[in-house]
């Protein structure tokens, strides 16, 4: 978005206009660039403005830092067709919003960057059974990132894990769901909230199903910030001694932490090398589309005698394509 | 309090040139972001790597930098107790480590978050200064003493505001107990945001005739003996007010004291042995874990009737 001396959403129903975009996503995607203190602008008056954080994103994009990967070919395996697939993830989208709203806290834009992933592995990927979350050889989730929970929660909902009602009451006193993952709701096979904490948990699980020849999978969801703890290397190093194959570990890359995008607090460039570095298998995907995502998982499937990362381009942001946010919105 | 603080660092960083931030990437959380805006040059963001940040604070010490080491209490003394015990506290270095979010106080965030268990686990080291302040303003205060004084200093404070107890300018001395109310039917020893409770427990004790002292234990270690056998030998029952486990906090402090020192009838208010909770207000969920100012008048009615 250009600075623009304009009022906002005159601004917004021009953007809408040129480009198909429906007003009320933008007015969500303006709100949400504004909480993190990427823009700023006034409501009724004043003009837009790119932050000092805004303009330094914006030269990030241009050196084109955020790549758009290269999209895989062919048709996945997916248990639901995947126009539903995406039709359900765009139903979760409004009510991990709705949920962040009510609570009145919760990591939203973190959530949602997280949300296709998520949704696609329960949905249309994971082996699991909703009425019986004790089944042993379910496959298992960890999300690292566990400040993503409202996306988690609202995904455990959709299969049917969770009354939908509960999700109204996400950080009540007395209530199911925290503002972090706890072991007693249930669909949730790890407590989360401190970074860095989950691969380790999900080598023993995977280690474990070797041990007692069950062929189930580990998935776990990460932050990129989050590979800042030093415990994450760690892990990725014991994966990668016992050949964990059973193990899918994804990064969801958007590029940002709490205080500012990765590259401008601790640097995580050459990410994918660093990995390889540790003996991984890396694989880019477009972590905003279902498609590519699941070709990626079944990539990952496929390889023998070492763990596989999906390092899964994303947006935390709210919208659902990545050259919107290139053009700032 | 963490605005107060915020605030009060770069008071500090005007006046200390050698002051240096570390933070993990929770700056706007801390409001250490105010520091950051000011002087750039002096603050460090070191990602989310709070093992990182108490190792680098370390080497910032041993080479003449005075570094404020901040973050949430659950992850800067969780993650990184073994440096400070083994890297700072072992060597004495002059390492400040000032953080928020502690007790209950980061209800929405659930027990991740909350850090009920951190006085405990920072009272256990030796050559450890531990604060709790009890508002904005001692909170700025115990900040300056702590810059002022040789060693290693751990400072805990709220993501809420806390009620005001002090005027702007609060004396604070570190290990030096504040007696902020007269009485000798027995004693309230709070620190943090339970120092106001205690206030508030006091009145409704006055109503019914009794005449309750009330002390701030702002620093947990070194504990001041002579205030507390003071509070003992005069008012012979003491209750222990604190937004931390029952275990090993200011409650444990002044039990294992008076045990050896002079055993007095007491009573603990404080988390019972379990985990925090996630809460939509700050308030309803103190209520529920029974920190507030009735469940310490009550505690204190019945200690008075088991004076020895
Ligand atoms: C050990 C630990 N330190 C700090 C935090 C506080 N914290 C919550 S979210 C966050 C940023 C996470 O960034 P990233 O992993 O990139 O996830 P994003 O929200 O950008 O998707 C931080 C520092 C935490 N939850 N755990």
């Amino acid at each position: 978005m250009e600075v623009n001396s304009g009022r906002i959403t005159p601004l917004l129903s021009d953007v809408s206009e040129r480009n198909g975009k429906p007003l009320s996503t933008l007015k969500l995607n303006a709100k949400i660039l504004r909480e993190l203190n990427l823009i700023r602008y006034r409501e009724d008056s004043g003009g837009v403005e790119l932050s000092e954080l805004g303009r330094f994103v914006l030269d990030l994009l241009k050196e084109d830092y955020v790549r758009e990967p290269e999209r895989r070919a062919g048709d996945p395996t997916s248990r639901i067709p995947l126009g539903e697939l995406t039709r359900r993830i765009g139903a979760l989208r409004r009510r991990v919003l709705r949920m962040v709203e009510e609570a009145g806290s919760g990591h939203l834009s973190s959530s949602l960057s997280s949300l296709t992933i998520i949704a696609t592995l329960y949905l249309a990927k994971m082996r699991h059974d909703p009425k019986n979350p004790g089944w042993e050889l379910r496959d298992r989730f960890l999300l690292g990132k566990g400040h993503a929970a409202p996306a988690l929660y609202a995904v455990l909902a959709e299969c049917g894990y969770l009354p939908e009602g509960e999700l109204s009451r996400l950080g009540c006193l007395g209530g199911l769901l925290q503002g972090h993952p706890e072991a007693s709701i249930p669909g949730v096979d790890s407590a989360s909230g401190s970074l860095g904490q989950c691969l380790s948990i999900a080598n023993g699980m995977a280690l474990s199903g070797k041990m007692r020849g069950m062929d189930y999978r580990v998935y776990v969801l990460l932050g990129d910030g989050e590979l800042e703890e030093g415990q994450v290397w760690e892990a990725a190093m014991s994966s990668a001694k016992h050949r964990l194959d059973n193990l899918t570990a994804i990064v969801d890359r958007n590029g940002l932490q709490l205080t500012g995008p990765t590259e401008a607090v601790k640097p995580l460039e050459p990410l994918a090398d660093k990995w390889r570095a540790f003996g991984w298998k890396v694989l880019e995907a477009d972590g905003e589309d279902p498609r590519d995502i699941l070709l990626a998982l079944q990539e990952a499937e496929a390889v023998k005698g070492r763990p596989t990362v999906i390092i899964a381009s994303t947006v935390r942001a709210g919208s659902s394509s990545r050259k919107g946010w290139r053009r700032g919105l | 309090m963490r605005e107060d603080f915020g605030k009060a660092l770069v008071t500090l960083g005007m006046e200390l040139e050698e002051l240096v931030v570390l933070d993990p990437d929770v700056s706007t959380s801390t409001r250490t972001c105010y520091f950051a805006e000011r002087f750039p040059d002096r603050f460090l963001n070191v990602g989310i790597s709070e093992q990182d940040m108490i190792g680098m604070a370390a080497g910032l010490a041993s080479t003449g930098m005075l570094p404020i080491a901040t973050g949430f209490a659950v992850f800067v003394v969780g993650r990184g107790w073994e440096q400070i015990r083994n890297t700072v506290a072992r060597q004495k270095l002059n390492v400040k480590i000032a953080v928020t979010h502690s007790g209950l106080s980061d209800h929405g965030d659930g027990p991740s978050h909350q850090s009920v268990e951190d006085v405990a686990l920072m009272r256990a080291i030796p050559n450890m200064t531990v604060v709790v302040p009890a508002d904005g303003p001692s909170a700025a205060e115990a900040l300056r003493a702590s810059a002022y004084h040789r060693g290693p200093v751990y400072m805990r404070l709220g993501r809420e505001g806390a009620p005001r107890v002090y005027l702007e300018g609060a004396e604070l001395s570190l290990g030096a107990a504040n007696l902020i109310r007269e009485g000798s039917d027995a004693t309230i020893i709070a620190n943090g945001i339970m120092v106001s409770m205690a206030l508030e427990a006091a009145e409704l004790l006055a109503e019914e005739g009794l005449d309750v002292r009330v002390i701030d234990m702002h620093t947990v270690k070194p504990l001041d003996l002579g205030c507390l056998e003071r509070a003992a030998r005069e008012t012979g029952a003491i209750v222990t007010a604190e937004e931390h486990s029952v275990i090993g906090g200011l409650g444990g402090a002044v039990s294992e004291a008076l045990a050896e020192l002079r055993p007095t009838a007491m009573r603990r208010i404080g988390v019972g042995d379990s985990f925090g909770t996630s809460s939509r207000t700050y308030w309803e969920l103190l209520e529920a874990y029974g920190l507030t100012p009735k469940a310490i008048a009550d505690a204190t009615r019945s200690t008075v009737g088991r004076r020895i």
